[in-house]
Parts: structure tokens; sequence; C-alpha cells
């Protein structure tokens, strides 16, 4: 029980880390990217690769430390997304949104064709779980803190983001674009920036798959799947709320993993349909989200102007002047 | 040479596929202004609905008709269900919907049809040989098939009370409204015609391949480019954007593996938003 929990919790944390990545993204700009599992993608086998041990079936054999494929899948993932933002990022949403799936369906082509760089459809094994024997049969727990810490960080991070000038330029993209752009703001670079960061933080989750199950293949990145579940985690925790978007990683999550113990109790027949099913009940749990609370659980609070008395708490968190402007 | 040839038929069998799909979305995305993601899935739920009539002993042109029948049907359940309820909001948050709708059809293909590959009929089809080229009828089925559905629609569009009710629709939402067209019930129209046509041409791609649940998804990218690159809300468009992308995808494979076919209609879609998002016969951006 113990073990499932800390395995239940590595798992939100690495989703975690997804959906404030498309937070940032969805929640503060406004971005519709469909092509989440792509980047996640990415980041997972970036690292997969400078990290492994030399193997004759894929590109590899730099047997580096974890941290420098952590950094290596930012930088692929972050990479990749500026070349993309650079042409589709002038789109509209729903345009922007074909486009991305696109780009995910690309993605997932080379990983499946490219085998001197992937090893194809067989995936990329012994891929290295850090922290292994420091305490021996206790590694998983380790890596849990290291999750937990990533996870701090990178909230701690986006909420800085959302509060600052910054964070502000890109709620105004996104509530209004053409009085953005008629007060001098640059809405293109700022939509870049916030596509690559958000980005390079589901490359970092990808990483963190990566090394926690210690073997990727194209199959777990099934993108509309992979991208799907996030989507969902955002919209019912509730989309441009850093702390919405982490409940929602763990209720959705809780319920895609609970809903386990439900298929379980289906008929033997039923087995194989298992997956289907659980797919089905996260789809119809999307459409009662949407058309009952489209706010999600924790709506959207944007920082309250500083000279209303009424601000709350975050009000130290914002800053007196706006050096942006 | 010949191959060239034998190419080019082959894209505008693969071209009448995407054109059928992207009518559907051209409509509806013409006349509620949301990109419907789950058209796809309705393709794929056309062409296992089919498969269900050829297993009872239908031939498939029989059987195309009820089915596409009941994909018609499921789309105006789905309207009301779910996208009426949510027209008051943005658009973007019926594309979020649409997106969870096309995962719960394609869970439901697989919880009804099983996950696996599957064919109208077993056994491999002999292709005709003529001047060096192979062509196989089911590819004559497809494109006859095609025209004859491209027609009755032009029919449809031009002479009668609904189709004129639904291109004034296109042209002008509110404007249609003032003029007393009941927009409710047209939209219900858009929403069956846009499925028959999805039905068929999943029935076609399932007679040209086979079926699988993610056969409509991985449509979607060619059928939205195609409804682009024809101007969103203009049907003839979409027809002609969907043989130019058939066409230039399988051109493109003398040069590039084949695979990465995907990467044509996507380079198609970019450069026709970037360089004319109105489309080539001029709807709108």
């Amino acid at each position: 029980m113990l073990n499932y929990s800390i395995f239940f919790l590595i798992l939100v944390g690495i989703y975690g880390v997804l959906v404030l990545g498309l937070n940032v993204q969805w929640g503060y700009a406004g971005m519709f990217n469909i092509g989440v599992g792509a980047f996640f993608a990415v980041g997972a086998y970036a690292s997969a690769i400078v990290t492994t041990p030399l193997s004759s079936e894929h590109l590899g054999g730099f047997g580096l430390p974890f941290w420098v494929g952590f950094l290596m899948a930012v930088a692929a993932a972050g990479s990749i997304a500026f070349l993309i933002g650079l042409i589709t990022l002038n789109l509209r949403s729903d345009y922007l949104a074909i486009a991305t799936i696109g780009i995910a369906e690309i993605i997932s082509q080379i990983l499946r064709n490219e085998r001197w760089l992937t090893n194809g459809v067989r995936g990329i094994t012994r891929i290295p779980r850090p922290f292994r024997g420091w305490i021996p049969g206790q590694d998983t727990l380790l890596y849990l803190g290291l999750v937990l810490l990533i996870l701090l960080v990178v909230y701690w991070a986006s909420e800085r983001a959302y509060c600052s000038p910054w964070g502000r330029v890109l709620r105004a993209i996104r509530e209004d674009e053409p009085a953005t752009m008629a007060a001098g703001k640059n809405v293109l670079k700022f939509r870049l920036q916030a596509f690559v960061l958000g980005s390079m933080l589901m490359g970092l989750a990808g990483a963190l798959y990566a090394h926690f199950v210690n073997f990727i293949s194209p199959e777990a990145f099934q993108p509309e799947f992979a991208t799907f579940i996030v989507w969902v985690m955002l919209i019912a925790g509730g989309s441009g709320n850093n702390r919405g978007a982490l409940l929602g990683a763990l209720v959705i999550w809780g319920v895609w993993s609970g809903s386990e113990l439900l298929t379980n109790r289906l008929p033997a027949q039923w087995t194989t349909r298992a997956g289907p099913v659980r797919v089905l009940l996260i789809g119809i749990l999307l459409q009662v989200i949407l058309l009952t609370r489209s706010q999600g659980l924790l709506p959207e609070r944007p920082p309250k102007p500083i000279w209303l008395p009424s601000a709350g708490r975050r009000q130290d968190l914002s800053p007196k002047r706006d050096p942006a402007e | 040479m010949s191959h060239l040839l034998q190419l080019l038929i082959y894209g505008l069998v693969l071209g009448s596929i995407y054109a059928l799909g992207a009518i559907g979305v051209s409509l509806t995305f013409g006349i509620l202004r949301f990109a419907n993601f789950a058209h796809g899935d309705l393709m794929t739920l056309g062409a296992y609905f089919c498969l269900s009539f050829v297993s009872l002993g239908w031939p498939i042109a029989l059987g195309g008709i009820p089915a596409a029948l009941a994909t018609a049907l499921c789309a105006v359940v789905i309207d009301q269900l779910i996208y009426r309820r949510l027209r008051r909001e943005a658009p973007v948050i019926l594309l979020i919907s649409s997106f969870g709708v096309a995962l719960i059809l394609r869970s439901l293909v697989q919880i009804f049809w099983g996950p696996n590959n599957q064919v109208y009929r077993s056994g491999i089809q002999l292709p005709w040989r003529l001047w060096g080229l192979r062509l196989k009828p089911d590819w004559v089925v497809i494109l006859l098939g095609t025209t004859l559905l491209v027609v009755a629609l032009h029919v449809f569009l031009q002479r009668t009370r609904v189709g004129k009710a639904m291109r004034a629709m296109a042209d002008n939402f509110d404007l249609a409204r003032i003029t007393g067209i009941d927009t409710e019930g047209i939209i219900l129209w858009t929403w069956a015609i846009g499925a028959a046509l999805a039905c068929a041409a999943g029935i076609f791609l399932g007679m040209d391949t086979r079926l699988h649940p993610t056969m409509g998804w991985r449509l979607l990218l060619p059928v939205f480019a195609a409804a682009i690159l024809g101007g969103i809300g203009r049907p003839y468009g979409a027809i002609a954007g969907g043989l130019v992308i058939g066409v230039a995808e399988e051109l493109s494979t003398l040069v590039i593996n084949p695979a990465y076919k995907t990467g044509v209609a996507f380079a198609i879609l970019v450069l026709m938003l970037i360089v004319r998002p109105t489309g080539l016969l001029g709807g709108r951006a």
C-alpha cells in the first residue's frame, strides 16, 4: 500500500509538471496546444538518449548523469517549441490547435521510423533511475522527493510568473489581442516565450517520466491520449489557476487510477476493453465539467490591482510598479 | 511515367476520401464557427456501423445507407446533448468539448467492435492491369461514389430550401436568422449531412485500407488542411482542397519516406494559413 501511494504520488507529480506547463500556454496565454504528448515524448527521449549506456540499437552511449538528461530534455523540447512557434503562433487559436495535431503526428512518426535515433517501436530500455543504491530499496522514495522538489520549484516559478507584468501581458493577449497590440506589446514575442516555456516544462515532465519507468516506446506517448488526460486535468482543476492545475492533476489521476478498480470488476470477457471504458469515463467527466462548471474546481483569480483595499494575500506578490509600462 | 500516373490516380482516390470529410468540417465550421475535432471519429463510427451490416451479409453499398443514417443520428444527438448547451460559450470551449467527444466515440468503437484491425471482406482483390498501371476495382467504386455524393450535395445546396438556408447561414448567420430561417433546425441538417458524408468517407477508407479505431483521427489533419485550403465554409472549395492534398501527399512519396506523408498536409496547411488564410476560393479567414 505504501509502495502504491509512492508510485501514485510520483505520477501525480509528473502530471502536475505537465499540467503546469499546459497552464502557461493555455491558462495564461490562451494558446491551444494539442501536442502536449509530443513535447512530453521529446523530453523523455532526449533524456533517455544522453543517459543510457552504450547500445547498438539507438543513438546513445553517453551515459551522462541524470541532471544532464533533464537539462537536455528541457533544451530539446524548448528548441522544438521555438521552431514550431515561430511558424504557427500567428495563427488563431483553433488553427493553432489543428497545427499542433500535425506536429504531434509528425513527431510520433519520427519516433516510430527513425530507428537509428529511437530504436523505433521497440523503444529505449535501461534508462537509469537516479539515486539507485543510495539507500538500498528506497530509491523510489528518493525519486518521489526529487519529483516533489521539482514540482514545488516549477509551481513557485509559475505562480511568480502569473503575478508578474509578464503574466499580465499574457492574460491581456488572451482576453483581447488587438488591444494588447495597440498598447504596444509584441504579441508574437510574448506568445513565443509562453509557448517555449510551457513546452520546456512538458519536456521536463517527460524526462521525469522516462527515469521513473526506465523504459520508453512510442506506445507510451500516444499523442491523443497523453494529451487528452492532461487537458482534462487542467479544465477540471481550473485553467489559469496553478493550484487548480495541481488539484486537477491529483483528482483526475485519482479518478483514472480509481476507475481501474471499477474495470477490474467487469466480467472476464470485458478485460480487454477496460482501457477504452476508462477513457470513456474520463471523456464523459470532461463533458460534465464543461457543461456544469466550465471554470473548473478552483476558478482563476487574477491578482487584484494593488490600490484596492480588498486586494488579499496576493498583493505581496504583485509588483508595486509595472516595469513593462 | 506510369509510376507517376499511378501515384496521381491513387492521390485522387485518397483525395476523394479527404474531400468527403472536408465538406462536413467546412459546413460545420462555416455555420457553427468551431473546428469539430470529433469529425474524424464520426468517420470511424460510420465505417464501423457499415461493418456491422456487412457482417450480417449485406453488400457494402447497401449497408452504407443505414450506416449513414445512424451516423447522422449520432451527430444530431451529440449536438443536442452537448454542443447546443455550449453554443453561448467561447468557440474554444466547444473545441475542447469536441476533442472529448472524439475520445468518447473512439472508446465506444473500441468497446463495441474491438481494438484490432478489421476488413469488410477478407482476401485480396486482384487489380486490373492497364498500360502498366495497377488499378483496384475498389478505387473505381470510391471515385464514382464520391462523384455521385458531390453531385447530390450540389443539387441539395442549390435547389432545396434547406440547402439554400444553409448557404445563407454560412454567409451571414445573423442576417439569416433575421430573415426568419429556423437556424436551430438548419444546424441539425448541417450535422446530419456532414455526418452522412463523413460516414461515406469512413466506409471508402475502410474499403481502401482497413478499419481501425484510430483511422478517422489520423485523417483529421489532412481533412482540416483540405477544408482550409478550399476556404472555410465553402463546400466546393473543400472538394478541391481534398483532391489537392491527396495528390500532393501521394506525389511527395517520390522524394520522402511515405511515413511522413502527414508532413505534406501539415506544410500545406501552415503555408496556406500564413499566405492566404481565406483559402483558394476565398472563404472566410
